[in-house]
């Protein structure tokens, strides 16, 4: 009785809750960390002074972007496949933190133009991309939000999460190919080698971000499996017992 | 053929359409040659069981059997032997009589030529109605357009009919009843739902009673949970 | 398995002949866009060259997603899509055939009327050319893409804009390479990769898109 699988949304539940606020925690204090090597230990960049800083968490939100998108694929695939209610889950749990580092990836990709290009928005390959990614994320969630079935939502959304990742590939290389061909200024980003420093600082904040991922994905998906799992005994006896 | 496999076979089908568990534990089977009437009152999932019925939704939990096979992973196949006739009619406006009836044939995979279909649409009393749009003719006619399909369906063992007798007159029920009558007593199932007391003269008949959750049928009572 | 395709087919069109308002609608709408452009921009005849191609493409994915919906909404409200998830033949046939008749009476009058915008924007004859050929290719996926968001959004309310939202991002694709056709004939750069591409695409959702818009339909039914 006790030993339900985590693959179920029982099971789920019960692990989600006890590691959602550890994550969130580790992730916060990972992400001083980051901060602290990003903003203080890594040295000032040659061409961009100080203003390149912001990149630490811009290239690291966008690499989340297009990761959490292919994550969200997968178990959309999952679920379509074999139909397990977990599976869909998890994908409408992952999306809005996906958009929320696609959109991050964005504001922060701006504020870092202002300074190096003299724009908030230029219309180059990897910002364009960035746009485009955020709007595949939206469609996402709105399908999700105007679907009042849960079940069939899950589906629909599934199709076209199939469908996103299918076609994101391809939309980067035509913005690719788009941006090569008209852009006079070829605006490159940070094209030096980059300093090992740099590098940790980077790859710590990813760290955080998918600390912040998990947690913010299960305390997501504990609130989804109760929500559609409401009339099942092990969540009727947990809400008795106050446990929830 | 083995008697032992039945044709049909709903195993403890659970059925949830939004937030209301309709029923659980539903099961039912049936032979060749057998008239099932779907009944009680309204609500109670008549309609969403002949959709799973058909294929057309999945059950929460339970499988649906024709032939000893599931439904589910027959699919075409299962599609090629059945007539569905729903609560929409399934015709278009803008199409003439014998227009619907022929791409109706033509998707149902039982294609039948423009005489023939002007046969079935005299079957079901539309002679002269031929080539009208569909969107001029009245409700009752459109319906019987949609029935129409059923005198070149002898092919198709199962017909599920969802109301066919509402906006029908009495000659229109009568001439129904006993197209029914003979495709059951020919070997076909027919399974429909009808809250008209209309007398089919079929040799076998069944009858599946929904009472919202509690399933009364063949004497065997299943009481459903609190959900 | 033909004769359900072309069976189906012929329906699609007779029913689209006999009501069409909805083809001419969908040109209307193509040639207000278009017109409306140099009104917002001025008539500078250098500036709208340039921008023809792009503007005809977009004007033309705009004219497309309006007509997305009769793809399929008429048929789920009258029962008749439901009698095709039921056919005896797989239901990628009937999809297929319905996009088709869908591209013949969307894509092509779309891609027809933009000869006279060659003539509205000042274009030469081999852009013009380059212009409703990339047409030609391309909006097939037009109808094809727009099939798997008409299909998700069935009997969802605010359906239309919701699709906007689903079909749009995945238009990107064929608008770039589409409208890059005609922009590198009259850059005087070799267009023909363009063209492949805009093939290429083509191609992949005639493979891809009906097996989802097959299965969004199914979702949409249950």
């Amino acid at each position: 009785m006790t030993s339900t699988s985590i693959f179920t949304p029982e099971g789920m539940y019960r692990f989600a809750g006890k590691l959602a606020v550890p994550c969130l925690v580790s992730a916060a204090i990972v992400a001083l960390i980051a901060f602290y090597l990003g903003f203080f230990v890594a040295p000032v960049d040659v061409t961009q002074g100080n203003s390149y800083r912001i990149l630490y968490i811009h290239v690291a939100s966008a690499w989340m972007a297009m990761l959490l998108y292919v994550l969200m694929a997968i178990f959309c695939i999952l679920g379509l496949v074999t139909e397990k209610k977990l599976w869909p889950m998890i994908a409408a749990s992952l999306a809005p933190t996906g958009a929320l580092m696609a959109f991050l990836a964005l504001w922060t990709g701006s504020l870092w133009g202002r300074p190096t290009w003299g724009a908030y928005w230029v219309w180059d390959a990897r910002l364009t991309s960035a746009l485009i990614l955020f709007f595949f994320y939206l469609g996402y969630l709105a399908l999700q939000n105007a679907i009042p079935d849960w079940r069939r939502a899950d589906k629909a959304c599934s199709v076209i999460g199939i469908v996103g990742v299918i076609n994101v590939p391809i939309v980067y290389f035509s913005v690719q190919w788009w941006n090569t061909l008209h852009q006079g200024a070829s605006l490159t980003s940070s094209g030096s080698s980059i300093h090992p420093i740099m590098l940790t600082a980077l790859l710590v904040m990813v760290a955080a971000f998918w600390l912040y991922t998990f947690g913010a994905t299960f305390a997501r998906l504990r609130s989804i499996i109760l929500e559609r799992e409401k009339g099942e005994e092990w969540a009727q006896e947990l809400a008795l017992k106050g446990e929830l | 053929m083995s008697q032992s496999v039945p044709q049909l076979e709903l195993k403890d089908i659970k059925c949830i359409r939004g937030e209301r568990l309709l029923f659980r534990k539903l099961n039912f089977s049936c032979q060749e040659g057998t008239l099932v009437r779907i009944a009680g009152p309204n609500g109670t999932g008549k309609t969403s069981l002949l959709r799973l019925l058909v294929g057309l939704m999945s059950p929460q939990e339970g499988k649906i059997l024709w032939g000893g096979q599931e439904i589910k992973k027959l699919k075409e196949d299962f599609w090629k032997e059945l007539v569905y006739i729903g609560h929409l009619n399934g015709v278009k406006d803008e199409l003439t009589a014998r227009e619907n009836l022929l791409i109706n044939c033509e998707i149902g995979e039982h294609p039948i030529t423009s005489e023939y279909a002007d046969e079935c649409l005299k079957k079901v009393g539309l002679e002269g109605f031929e080539d009208q749009i569909t969107r001029a003719l009245s409700q009752g006619q459109r319906r019987r357009v949609a029935l129409a399909r059923l005198y070149a369906s002898s092919h198709a063992k199962l017909w599920v009919l969802d109301e066919p007798f509402v906006a029908l007159d009495v000659a229109a029920v009568e001439n129904l009843s006993n197209q029914i009558a003979e495709h059951v007593n020919s070997g076909g199932i027919v399974i429909l739902t009808t809250h008209q007391e209309v007398p089919i003269s079929a040799n076998k008949k069944e009858v599946i009673t929904l009472k919202g959750g509690v399933w009364l049928g063949r004497h065997e009572m299943k009481k459903v949970k609190n959900v | 398995m033909f004769r359900l395709f072309r069976a189906v087919l012929i329906r699609d069109l007779t029913l689209a002949l006999r009501q069409k308002s909805d083809i001419l609608n969908t040109v209307f709408f193509f040639i207000v866009v278009v017109t409306l452009v140099p009104l917002g921009i001025g008539p500078d005849q250098q500036l709208l060259r340039l921008i023809a191609p792009g503007v005809v493409w977009v004007a033309a994915l705009l004219a497309a997603l309006l007509s997305l919906p009769r793809l399929f909404a008429n048929d789920f409200a009258d029962g008749t899509l439901e009698q095709m998830l039921l056919s005896g033949e797989p239901l990628t046939v009937i999809v297929i055939a319905k996009v088709f008749a869908h591209w013949l009476t969307t894509g092509i009058p779309l891609t027809v009327i933009s000869a006279v915008f060659a003539l509205m924007f000042d274009l030469n004859a081999e852009v013009t050319v380059a212009l409703i050929t990339a047409l030609f290719i391309g909006t097939p996926v037009l109808s094809l893409v727009g099939s798997v968001g008409a299909a998700l959004t069935l009997g969802v309310r605010g359906g239309s804009v919701l699709t906007s939202l689903l079909v749009l991002p995945l238009y990107i694709p064929v608008l770039i390479f589409g409208a890059g056709a005609a922009e590198a004939v009259s850059v005087g750069v070799s267009s023909s990769a363009y063209f492949l591409i805009v093939g290429a695409l083509t191609l992949f959702s005639l493979v891809v898109m009906p097996i989802a818009t097959a299965a969004a339909l199914r979702i949409a039914a249950e």
